[in-house]
């Protein structure tokens, strides 16, 4: 039964991962693409740790923790970016 | 048997939480309203998950951890901050200062006017 659960969260979440690179393409503004790469990092943590599940293994909490941070401080210096045309003043 | 179906019912509940997240990114029409769907994958998509990995390293392969909080409490702190810079930036996009209600203080919005002067010995 946990098997199953799995294989719908991993396709939900693949989906999901589609339906931003949707938007990242189409997105009328630069504002759209930060916000889909955001949700996309999201999407990708989920991932993680359901294939940690998955392998039985601990070893994806430290990934998954890692692309939380690396994905939050991207965030910020694309936005830094656009919005004062340099990262570190 | 019960702890299976409690496993299962988070990670179902988890993943219909992240694909509501990521559609309500095509369906809303204004970048705005795009703001607020991705905090459903952030809470309680990612939420589900970590709780239904808690619950399966802890009842059935019987090693309890508590890393998983880490990565909801770090989640937590971070997504108001990302929310506020891409709002900002679509602000200083698309919008300008005529256009928004008054800040209703002696100081103007802050995407436009520059931060005051404070007066500090120190200096900065």
């Amino acid at each position: 039964m946990i098997t199953s659960a799995l294989i719908f969260s991993f396709a939900c979440f693949g989906l999901g991962l589609l339906l931003n690179l949707w938007r990242i393409a189409t997105g009328p503004d630069s504002a759209d693409r930060i916000l889909a790469l955001d949700t996309m990092v999201i999407n990708i943590i989920a991932l993680l740790i359901l294939y940690g599940i998955w392998q039985g293994t601990a070893v994806y909490y430290e990934a998954s923790m890692l692309v939380a941070m690396v994905g939050f401080v991207s965030t910020v210096a694309y936005c830094r970016f656009v919005l004062r045309g340099d990262i570190i003043e | 048997m019960l702890a299976e179906i409690l496993i299962s019912a988070f990670l179902v509940i988890a993943g219909i939480f992240g694909l509501v997240g990521s559609l309500g990114m095509i369906k809303l029409q204004e970048t705005m309203q795009r703001l607020h769907a991705p905090t459903k994958a952030t809470t309680l998509g990612v939420g589900g998950v970590l709780i239904a990995s808690m619950l399966y390293f802890g009842l059935i392969k019987g090693q309890l951890s508590f890393h998983e909080l880490m990565i909801t409490l770090f989640l937590f702190l971070t997504a108001p901050i990302s929310a506020n810079f891409v709002a900002k930036t679509f602000l200083q996009a698309n919008m300008r200062a005529k256009d928004l209600p008054p800040s209703q203080s002696e100081y103007g919005w802050s995407v436009y006017v520059d931060p005051p002067k404070r007066e500090s010995p120190e200096g900065d």
